[in-house]
């Protein structure tokens, strides 16, 4: 049996409702788990990028592929190992103010390169980016002083390689 | 949100006119050359109902007896036609009752557009009454859909869906229309859809592929041809048989491929799959090359993949990139349409004979003849089978006729049994296996191709989800030919529980009500047939007539359709009983 391992997907689209149905439903049907998914625009004017990661083999995220380009309005779609891409998540907490002068949440703040986001006299809320591990270290740390809240956003990831998309799009202008 | 409730018609599409959305529906399905549609109507579509009531003179609007019924003849429709199939439903049920046909046309690749009608917009989610989330629903059995809230947005998704619905691949389309849009006046131009950037319908072959896909052939020792669908839907027959032909190769249908050549074709080695022919079976795991076309390796066609072909090298055609290695791994893919793939590989193949290739056809095929085809057509015990009542339609029919048939045991006889002599005549719910698809299915064929005869076969338990259809019968006078094979179960499912369930027959019998009285309500002359000697004569008088026929043969009970492919097992275990 191969192996499973995380892959980044991303999926040019035009922007249309629907679509999110349309490639979760892809997912759905081969029983298969998102693991986080963004929806953002592109470099490209007019063009949405998916973001989306799971853990799977290489033999069935090359079907999956297949199967979300099949989509009409999906204008192109790749898939790339963790060596591929750089990615990152940004994350949130939310702390009670009385924690805001103990030294070693500063440390350890510094530490993470976290940023505070507002501060007020109930509670601060600091945000870092970085990879799920970078993420989930940091939840450990400040997790003992009592998060009023969490919240990690999906992966977010750009290609070490160029993209094919800007020549597609070029082609179908000609 | 301006109105207008007038009778007043428009024709010119290229100058924009005045028009409610609903006028503009009817105005694009007219533009796109459609002048036939089934449905069913409901408040949330009345405004198109009242639009196809004003160009009743020019587009002819069929009303089944249940949506499902609506859908499934669009399906034969467009399976015999090649045109795009079109139906109405209102909002709510009338929507969710197309979902089984949505599946079945997307799974079989028939182009249809399906227009459902939709709570106004600003009702939308408000669980108004009818209202249901059939873009939702329909999102993953549709090739693709679309929701329009305003009448400006019809002309250019309808041009878009007919695009859609008939390139490349096809497939079904839904496109949901509020009410408001309906009503809403808006300027109406229509201009036909001819490409969307995102979407390439037909791959561009690579001629090197071709190339390499003719040196394989040209150098298999015994090359096999297994070919689909794909070759009926890129109307590609000639191009197929040209391509066989010169090189001389068996090839075996799937049971959508079938009627893409003649049966009787001395290359034509019957069909493969669980229930397909014996040699084709067996001899995939024994060729050297296996040449796909247009076909997508479905399970009841592999087997158990792990031991299919794996001495082959694999040469697939096919039209949608994700066919390619989907189940079965190529040695070479041609990617494109097949109707220019097949002209190409065409000049790049050398004439050969393969003599002792076909010499194993022959034999397996006479082993066949003997265990299951001669006691099948020419039986010794008393009881009826189908394919005696197959024989019989062949005989009065020159195979000539469109075969329509529902699923299960009368299907695979049907396919095994019934001579094609002409492309598109084999009209049958191969995918999704969806019973009470025949007997819609034969009143869209008729009405799609009044000129040809229509033979719908049929199982008791088929015939009893969709035979409210005879209603339909009945208002158009298609003049469809149902054969009901009686006997008295479940068939496919009895089988099952025959040979790996120790004969426990949980829920397969099935008793019947007076099948000849049933059509006699609804005006169709009826025979109903026991006896062999009787069978013959019915069959001849039901050909023979210009209008509907119900012929009821009460089959053997328990009689088996073999070969037989377990699940599990290899194409090379295909058991004869």
């Amino acid at each position: 049996m191969e192996e499973k391992q995380k892959f980044t997907i991303s999926v040019y689209t035009e922007n249309n409702i629907g679509l999110l149905n349309r490639i979760s439903a892809i997912f759905l049907k081969r029983h298969i788990n998102i693991e986080s998914l963004t929806v953002s625009k592109s470099e490209i004017e007019d063009v949405h990028r998916f973001t989306i990661v799971a853990n799977m083999t290489e033999k069935g995220i090359k079907k999956i592929l297949g199967q979300i380009e099949k989509q009409i309005e999906v204008i192109r779609a790749f898939y790339h190992t963790d060596d591929e891409v750089i990615f990152q998540e940004t994350a949130m907490f939310k702390i009670s103010t009385e924690h805001l002068y103990d030294e070693k949440i500063q440390n350890k703040l510094k530490l993470r390169r976290a940023h505070m986001v507002t501060i007020n006299e109930r509670y601060f809320v600091i945000e870092t980016t970085g990879t799920t591990e970078d993420i989930n270290r940091l939840y450990d740390r400040l997790k003992p002083y009592g998060l009023l809240q969490f919240v990690r956003s999906g992966r977010i990831a750009i290609t070490k390689e160029k993209m094919a998309i800007s020549e597609l799009l070029q082609e179908f202008k000609d | 949100m301006e109105t207008k409730s007038t009778l007043t018609k428009t024709s010119d599409t290229s100058k924009s006119v005045r028009i409610i959305g609903a006028e503009a529906v009817v105005k694009c399905l007219l533009a796109e050359g459609q002048t036939l549609g089934y449905g069913y109507p409901g408040g949330a579509i009345m405004p198109v109902y009242d639009e196809l009531y004003k160009y009743q003179d020019q587009f002819t609007h069929i009303l089944t007896r249940h949506e499902q019924g609506a859908i499934h003849a669009a399906q034969g429709h467009a399976r015999v036609t090649g045109d795009v199939g079109i139906v109405f439903a209102t909002s709510g049920p009338g929507a969710t009752n197309l979902v089984t046909g949505i599946a079945d046309a997307q799974i079989d690749s028939t182009p249809l557009v399906c227009i459902t009608g939709q709570v106004a917009s600003h009702l939308l989610g408000t669980d108004a009454f009818q209202e249901t989330d059939i873009v939702g629903i329909s999102t993953p059995v549709t090739k693709w859909n679309y929701q329009i809230t305003k009448a400006s947005e019809i002309p250019g998704v309808f041009a878009k869906a007919f695009y859609i619905a008939k390139s490349g691949r096809p497939g079904p389309v839904l496109i949901d229309i509020t009410k408001d849009a309906q009503l809403e006046v808006f300027d109406f131009v229509y201009k036909k859809c001819t490409s969307i950037r995102s979407y390439r319908p037909v791959p561009h072959y690579d001629i090197h592929k071709i190339k390499e896909a003719a040196n394989l052939i040209n150098n298999a020792k015994k090359p096999f041809v297994v070919f689909g669908q794909g070759v009926i839907l890129g109307q590609a027959e000639s191009e197929f048989k040209a391509v066989i032909e010169k090189a001389n190769i068996p090839s075996a249908s799937t049971a959508l491929g079938l009627s893409a050549i003649n049966s009787t074709h001395p290359l034509n080695v019957g069909m493969v799959g669980m229930h397909g022919h014996y040699a084709p079976n067996k001899l995939t795991n024994e060729c050297d090359v296996l040449i796909a076309i247009g076909m997508r390796f479905d399970d009841r066609v592999t087997g158990d993949l792990a031991r299919y072909a794996t001495q082959a090298k694999i040469i697939h055609f096919d039209i949608d990139p994700s066919e390619i290695d989907k189940n079965v791994p190529t040695t070479v893919a041609v990617l494109g349409d097949v109707k220019e793939t097949l002209a190409e590989l065409l000049p790049l193949l050398n004439p050969t004979s393969h003599e002792a290739w076909f010499d194993k056809f022959k034999k397996l095929r006479s082993i066949e003849n003997q265990e299951v085809i001669d006691p099948q057509l020419n039986p010794t015990k008393e009881g009826l089978t189908m394919g005696e009542v197959l024989k019989g339609i062949n005989k009065e029919t020159k195979g000539d006729a469109i075969i329509v048939s529902d699923v299960g045991q009368h299907q695979m006889f049907a396919c095994r049994y019934a001579d094609f002599k002409k492309t598109r005549s084999n009209i049958t719910s191969g995918g999704l296996g969806t019973m009470g698809f025949a007997l819609p299915a034969a009143i869209g064929a008729k009405l799609g191709a009044p000129e040809r005869e229509v033979v719908a076969i049929i199982g008791d338990g088929g015939y009893q989800m969709t035979c409210n259809e005879l209603g339909t019968i009945l208002q158009t006078k298609a003049a469809v030919k149902i054969v009901v094979l009686n006997n008295g179960y479940l068939g496919m499912v009895r089988q099952w529980q025959e040979l790996f369930f120790d004969k426990r027959y949980a829920s397969t019998e099935m008793v019947s009500p007076n099948f000849v009285k049933l059509a006699g309500a609804y005006d169709i002359e009826a025979i109903r047939v026991s006896k062999r000697e009787d069978l013959p004569k019915a069959i001849e008088k039901m050909i023979a007539s210009d209008h509907a026929f119900f012929l009821e043969v009460i089959i053997e009970k328990e009689d088996n359709i073999f070969p037989m492919i377990p699940t599990g097992s290899s194409v090379s275990e295909v058991r004869l009983k």
